[in-house]
Order: structure tokens, then C-alpha cells, then sequence
């Protein structure tokens, strides 16, 4: 009898474990960022590996790959290339909406198999520490009353950054000349040295030179405030910017960090990244890194994933068409 | 005294024994690649550069500039015992380091050559040391215009001041800035010149076109000029190197001269050959017994490997401060930066102190531990070139393609590669040379997006390359540059014309 009871504990013990034994990984898995080294994406990615690799969640290794080459477009073709290869993952932002419709990249997000949303971005509208416009009605102001326009900087062309852009000049009648670069690091740095009047930077890309009293924060897009309330600054927190909404500058925008593979893998691979990342935005490391960096903590999969996404599309092709950004 | 603070900092990086390791191993790579004919310093670090992608960036970039240092030791071992330079910087060093080989005093010139090359190099180091943290102060002020000036400052010393003709240093330049304009466009967005194909996407990596200009051409020139290999022999024993150094104090002018020109010449693009000719050749006109000079005179080494690597280590300074590189093994680090998201340009001693500070301690280990190394291993690399050059050219070729590959892992780039090969023997047949069109296809995606930045911002205005003194001096000198030639003529006239007058 005991030994019976012994051979029913070992076979649902073996029962119970065969979850374990699902689909994992046999190679390295490499996380694909479509941007360059040491931007947002590039961040966030390490910060992956790394709760990945202290919470042991994966027998494999992670490695980070860059391929932000042709504005990230290098990083799309080569997901789309890369059908039922499940050691590749797209750590995707708009670009996957904005791309295909400016650039003509032959691209769409639903070749791919969506994982999760493990994110989202804000925007916040920067000025230079030294200028005297401390609000957005100043600085609006100060934009109309200039002979020359105001300049903008932001992250390539007809990309987010400058959609906002657009929309701030269609909600005040202000003028702004919009200056492209490469990077949101150097969007930052020319504010700083002057450069150029204002950017409308995530809070990571703006975050050092913010704490180091160079640039000054006037309004973030966003219906409610970042909910961080621990000083940045010595005075500030993010949760003290107010919205531009709350300024009287009625723009709003949020992007989606999210998790894809490539197309054509199985049921059974998707669940297993769907487990890991849903695992990993529980780790210290995760949340850690959502406060620092002002992140919108989200977590999407499925269908919630599916109908985001649909929505998310629709919506950025509304915005990317009325700027007049859709490439004939 | 904020630079003496940093660099003890920047020590205290390195000082770790996985960066002591990685250092070895860059010399001995370095002092590998610089032995080989064909390959030499740009070529070794192309190659080897996407070794280092999955390093930390301090830690590749000490690597990097191992590599550097030891292939610039390195050409001077195959000067001296083959005749044959490794780098066209070391051609000097042949003039008398050959014959002193040939009289059998291989390892006073080896030892005088590698003495020459530390102390070259750190002097300019100690330049860098303290001019470094005066740029970085003055980083903030470039914008597009200025950024725009400093590259028409370098594209055009390199068309006013080169020694090759003018007309095809331009031809080489445009085919290069050509190219740079395949891929995505930053200011517009669009795609330009990539004929629906998704691999000319990502535009041409300057990198692949690097490593078939220079290293898959040297091997097809080799293979047709039949190169035979003939060496000397040479051990460096403690006597010599010892009765070497003793004599050093004898050549302190020489020594100081080479150095200065060096760095001078170092820091304006181009220079280090220059500076290796110059410093030999202003040796030779101070000497009083001129005809000894290329028969095997120990100053004959000295003068040019000091001058060579005091400028192919100032040439670094140009490059992390301004983003212009001064040699073409400096322009493939500048690259090798940007993988690493290091833009090189005045914020980087702003952005990342312990990355610079940490390559500037590099420079001082690396070259103490470098000739170290160099005069202990000298036997050892020397027996390389006995090989036959049939056995050690298809590993060339392999290692070429290797390196094209990983760097963006496509099978795309392999071809490029041989299709540069061709180029660059096509190129080096018909006297087109190589650096401005690797320049070209270095700067050229930079230089064009700030002048439409500064374009936009300005609203079309020229004016504003003039808009204020910084911006207007860089660009007035690269103007005066370009039509350096023709101004020197014009002052030539007016003196002559003058000096009658005065008779």
C-alpha cells in the first residue's frame, strides 16, 4: 500500500513537472534592438539581460545585438528574415508603425508574433535650464514673439518626435523649425550647449542632464503625471512636471516598448517568452529600472496584446497622416 | 591640476587583470599584424575590431589601441630586417635601419627603433594628457555649423596640404562620398540609392570597404609582384639594448625635434608619414657628416620612428576630441567608437571621462608594456616572414572575410568586401589614393547631416558658417586649406617680385 502511495506521489510529481519540460531555448537568445548603442531601446534591453541572467529565468544566455542601422529599419528586415527562428526577440517601439508609412520600408508588425508590451514611454516637452521661460505659456509665447523659429530637436524624421512637433505648432499657431539627429543622446547635448530651443526627449534620453541642472522639464504628454515621486533633482520628481494638458497644450502621446518574434513560430515557443518576460517585470531589476528611466509599467499578451496593437496602429496612422509624414 | 586626478582615475580602470590581459593579447595581435606585409596597422585593427563587439567598450577600446601600438612597433621589425615597410610610415626607417642590418647590427636598430617609437609616443601622450581636458571644456559650443566647418576642414587639408595629385585625391573623395549617401537618409528619412534591395539598406559599412581596400588589394599586388621573403636573422641580447640606451643622451635634439614634429603634424590629418620623412630629412640636414645618412646610421632610425609615432599617437587627439581622425588606422578606431555608441567629438570627454581617461591610461601602460614585450619577442615574430607568403595568404584572405562577416553578420558584405578588394587594387594601379575615400565613407554621412541641420536652422543662410568666431575661423582655415597650393604660389610670386625691387 505504501509503496503503491509512493509510485502515485512520483507520478504526479513527474505530472506536475512536464510544464518544465515544454519548449525552451537551445541556443543563446538574442534580444534585437532597432536603434543604436546606448539609447532607450539599448537600455532597456540590457536591463532584460541582466534580470534575466541575476534571476536565472533561462538557461541560455542572452546577448544584445544592435542593429539600429537605416533609422532601425535593419532591425525589422532582419525579424522578418528570420521566420519560426525562436532565439530572436524584437525589443519593438512606433517604429514599427511610422517606418513602413514614411519610408516605404516593406514591413508590417503583424508578419511578426507579438509576445508582450512590457512598456510604455513618455514625452516630455525640454527646454535650456538657462532660458527664461519657465512654463509652457512662456515658452509658446517667447516661440511666437521670435523672428526667427524656434528650433526642435528630436530622433529622426517623420518619427514620433517630430509628429509631436507638428501637433504642438497646430494646437498654439507657434512656428518651430524641426532639426533631425540621430540619437536622442544628441538631441540632449545640443539643448545643452544651445543649440537648438527645446526637445521633446523620453525622460531616459534627458535624465542626466536634468540631474545636472542643464535642461529644464515644461510639460510631459500624457493625460495624468507620471506617477514617480521621489526626487530626481534636488527639488524635483517626475511627478512634479505638470501635464501639458494641465498647460493648456493639448497633446498627448505614449509609446509602446513591446516584445515580438519572429513570424511563424510555434504555440508552444510563444508561451515560453510570454512566461520569461511576464517573469521578468516582476524582478527587482524591472521595477527598478521603470522608476529610474519614468516608464509607464504595462503588461499586455494575447489578445489584450492583438487589440492594443490594432489600436496603437490606427491611431499612429491618423497622427502620422495628419502631419502629412505618409509617404506617397 | 584636474588631468593628473582623471588619469590616476583612468588607472585605476585599467589596473584590473582582465584589461592587463586583453592588453597582452592587442600587443602581441598588434605586433602580428604589423609583421605581416599587407596587413599593418589599419588593416589589423579592421579586422580585428569586431572581435571586440562583445566587450565593454573600455575594455575593446584598450584592445583596439593595443593593436594599434603593437603594429606600429611591429612595421618597424620588418623595416629593418626585411626591407620591407610595414606601414608606409615606416619607409624611412628603411633608409638606414636596412643597412645597419645588413652590417650585421640588426639589434641596435631594432632596439634604437623601439626605444624611438616609446619615446615618441610618449611625448605625444603626455600632450594629450594635458591638452585633453582644455577641449573638453570648449565641447559644448559645436553645433551643426561647427561641426560641419571641422569636417570641411579635414576634407580639404587632405585635398590642399596631400601629396598626391589633386585631382585624384578629389575623384577618390566624391566616389566615397557617394557611397556614404546609399541607405536611410537622417534628415529626410527616406531611403536613397538602395534600388529596392534590403541588404544596400543599411548603406555601405565603411568598415567592409576598409578591410577589402586595403587588405584583399595588398594581397592581390603581393600575389602579382611574386614577393619573396628573404630575412635576417636577429636576437636582441641585454648588452646591446643596454649600450643603446647609454648612447640615447647623445641624440636629445634629435629625439626633441622628431617628437615635436610628430605631434605637430600628428594632429593635422594625414601627417604621420609626413612627420616620419620630415623628421628624417631635417635630421639629415642638421648633421654634420650628411653623407652617413643611409649607411646604416643609428640616428637614421631614430629621427623617423619618433617622429611616426609621436604623430600616429597625437593623431588620436583629433579624433576623441573633434571626431576627426589624423591617421587612417585612427579614422577605422573612430568607427570602431561609433559601434560602441561613443560619438567622438568634443562631448566625449564630457559624456564618458572614464572611457577617455581610461585609453589615455592605456597609451602609457600599453607602450611600456609593448616594448617590453617587442624587444623579447623580436626572434620569434621575425621567423613569421619565413613562411611562405603562399601559406600565409589565403589565412589573410579568411581572417578578411571573417571580419567582414561579423560585423553585421550578412553574407552580402563578404562580396562587398572582394568588390573592394578589386577597387582598391584598381585604385592603387592608377595612383588613386585610398585615404580620402576612406575618409569619404567615414565622415561623409556625418558632414552631410550637419550642414542640412545648419542649413535648416539657419534657413538656408551660408552665412551662418560665419556666424560667429569659432565657426568662422574653422571654416575660413579650411577655405585657405583647399587653396593652400595656389596661395603658396601667389605668396611665391609676390616675393619674387619683391626681391628685385629691394636689389
Amino acid at each position: 500500500m505504501r509503496r503503491l502511495a509512493k509510485i502515485a506521489a512520483a507520478g504526479a510529481a513527474i505530472l506536475l513537472s512536464t510544464p518544465a519540460l515544454a519548449w525552451e531555448p537551445t541556443k543563446p537568445v538574442e534580444i534585437v534592438v532597432a536603434a543604436g548603442a546606448g539609447g532607450a531601446s539599448d537600455q532597456m534591453a540590457r536591463m532584460i539581460q541582466a534580470a534575466v541572467q541575476k534571476n536565472n529565468l533561462m538557461k541560455q544566455p542572452m546577448v544584445v545585438s544592435l542593429k539600429g542601422a537605416a533609422s532601425g529599419a535593419e532591425a525589422l528586415i532582419y525579424m522578418k528574415s528570420s521566420d519560426g527562428d525562436s532565439n530572436k526577440v524584437l525589443i519593438a517601439y512606433s517604429l514599427i508603425y511610422m517606418l513602413p508609412l514614411s519610408a516605404k520600408i516593406p514591413f508590417n508588425w503583424r508578419e511578426l508574433t507579438p509576445v508582450a508590451v512590457i512598456a510604455m514611454d513618455q514625452f516630455v516637452l525640454w527646454d535650456n535650464a538657462g532660458k527664461p521661460y519657465k512654463n509652457v505659456k512662456e515658452f509658446i509665447d517667447a516661440a511666437k514673439a521670435s523672428s526667427s523659429p524656434f528650433k526642435m530637436g528630436g530622433t529622426g524624421s517623420k518619427r514620433e518626435d517630430q509628429v509631436l512637433t507638428v501637433f504642438m505648432e497646430k494646437r498654439t499657431g507657434a512656428k518651430f523649425v524641426y532639426l533631425p539627429y540621430k540619437s536622442g543622446g544628441e538631441a540632449a547635448t545640443q539643448l545643452v550647449g544651445n543649440h537648438i530651443d527645446a526637445n521633446v526627449n523620453n525622460p531616459s534620453e534627458n535624465l542626466e542632464v536634468w540631474r545636472a541642472g542643464q535642461v529644464r522639464p515644461l510639460c510631459v504628454f500624457d493625460k495624468e503625471r507620471i506617477s514617480y515621486k521621489s526626487k530626481v533633482t534636488e527639488t524635483q520628481s517626475w511627478n512634479d512636471i505638470p501635464t501639458c494638458k494641465e498647460e493648456g497644450l493639448d497633446v498627448q502621446y505614449l509609446m509602446l516598448r513591446a516584445m515580438f518574434l519572429p513570424g511563424k513560430v510555434t504555440p508552444e515557443q510563444v508561451a515560453f517568452y510570454v512566461d520569461l518576460f511576464k517573469k521578468v517585470s516582476e524582478t527587482p531589476e524591472y521595477k527598478d529600472y521603470m522608476e529610474k528611466q519614468a516608464l509607464k509599467p504595462i503588461f499586455l499578451t494575447g489578445k489584450d496584446m492583438t487589440k492594443f496593437l490594432e489600436e496603437d496602429d490606427a491611431q499612429n496612422k491618423s497622427l502620422m497622416t495628419e502631419a502629412g509624414f505618409v509617404a506617397k | 591640476m584636474e588631468a593628473f586626478g582623471l588619469l590616476l582615475h583612468g588607472f585605476t580602470v585599467l589596473l584590473t587583470g582582465k584589461t592587463l590581459l586583453l592588453m597582452m593579447v592587442g600587443l602581441v595581435l598588434g605586433i602580428f599584424v604589423g609583421v605581416l606585409p599587407g596587413l599593418g596597422g589599419p588593416n589589423g585593427v579592421a579586422i580585428l575590431l569586431p572581435l571586440t563587439f562583445t566587450m565593454d567598450p573600455t575594455s575593446a577600446i584598450v584592445m583596439l589601441s593595443c593593436i594599434y601600438w603593437g603594429a606600429l612597433f611591429g612595421g618597424a621589425i620588418t623595416s629593418i630586417l626585411f626591407n620591407i615597410p610595414g606601414e608606409a610610415w615606416s619607409v624611412a626607417t628603411t633608409f638606414d635601419g636596412y643597412p645597419m642590418a645588413q652590417q650585421g647590427r640588426a639589434a641596435e636598430a631594432l632596439t634604437a627603433a623601439f626605444t624611438s617609437s616609446f619615446i615618441g609616443s610618449l611625448c605625444a601622450v603626455l600632450l594629450i594628457t594635458f591638452l585633453a581636458p582644455m577641449i573638453s571644456s570648449f565641447a559644448l559650443r559645436f553645433g551643426p555649423p561647427e561641426f560641419f566647418a571641422v569636417y570641411l576642414l579635414t576634407f580639404c587639408s587632405f585635398v590642399g596640404l596631400g601629396r598626391e595629385a589633386k585631382h585624384k585625391t578629389i575623384i577618390s573623395m566624391a566616389l566615397g562620398l557617394l557611397l556614404t549617401g546609399i541607405g536611410m537618409d537622417t534628415i529626410s528619412g527616406q531611403l536613397r540609392m538602395t534600388f529596392g534591395s534590403t541588404d544596400l539598406l543599411r548603406g555601405i559599412n565603411f568598415l567592409v570597404a576598409v578591410i577589402g581596400l586595403f587588405g584583399i588589394s595588398e594581397i592581390l599586388l603581393t600575389m602579382e609582384e611574386r614577393l619573396a621573403l628573404r630575412g635576417h636573422a636577429a636576437g636582441i641580447s641585454l648588452r646591446v639594448i643596454l649600450k643603446v640606451w647609454m648612447d640615447l643622451p647623445k641624440y636629445w635634439v634629435t629625439l626633441l625635434r622628431s617628437s615635436f614634429i610628430g605631434c605637430w603634424l600628428g594632429i593635422t590629418p594625414g601627417g604621420a608619414i609626413a612627420a616620419s620623412f620630415m623628421g628624417y630629412n631635417l635630421a639629415k640636414r642638421f648633421a654634420k657628416d650628411q653623407d652617413s645618412f643611409g649607411k646604416g646610421r643609428i640616428e637614421g632610425v631614430f629621427a623617423p620612428e619618433t617622429a611616426a609615432h609621436a604623430s600616429g599617437t597625437a593623431a588620436l587627439l583629433p579624433m576623441l576630441a573633434l571626431g576627426i581622425p589624423g591617421s587612417g588606422t585612427a579614422a577605422i578606431l573612430l568607427g570602431g567608437l561609433m559601434v560602441w555608441g561613443l560619438n567622438p567629438g568634443p562631448l566625449l570627454f564630457v559624456e564618458h571621462k572614464d572611457f577617455v581617461w581610461g585609453l589615455i591610461a592605456s597609451m602609457y601602460l600599453g607602450n611600456v608594456v609593448g616594448l617590453v614585450l617587442v624587444l623579447t619577442t623580436v626572434p620569434i615574430f621575425a621567423s613569421v616572414l619565413r613562411v611562405p607568403f603562399a601559406a600565409i595568404a589565403p589565412m589573410i584572405v579568411v581572417s578578411c572575410a571573417i571580419g567582414a562577416y561579423a560585423i553585421q553578420n550578412a553574407m552580402f558584405d563578404i562580396w562587398l568586401m572582394l568588390l573592394f578588394g578589386v577597387v582598391g587594387y584598381v585604385f592603387k594601379k592608377i595612383g588613386i589614393p585610398l585615404a580620402p575615400f576612406t575618409l569619404a565613407l567615414v565622415l561623409g554621412n556625418r558632414a552631410e547631416d550637419a550642414f542640412r541641420q545648419a542649413m535648416i536652422g539657419s534657413g538656408g543662410d551660408l552665412g551662418v558658417f560665419w556666424s560667429n568666431g569659432l565657426v568662422g575661423f574653422i571654416t575660413t582655415l579650411a577655405l585657405a586649406l583647399l587653396f593652400w597650393p595656389l596661395i603658396d604660389k601667389a605668396f611665391g610670386r609676390i616675393g619674387q617680385m619683391l626681391r628685385p625691387a629691394k636689389a
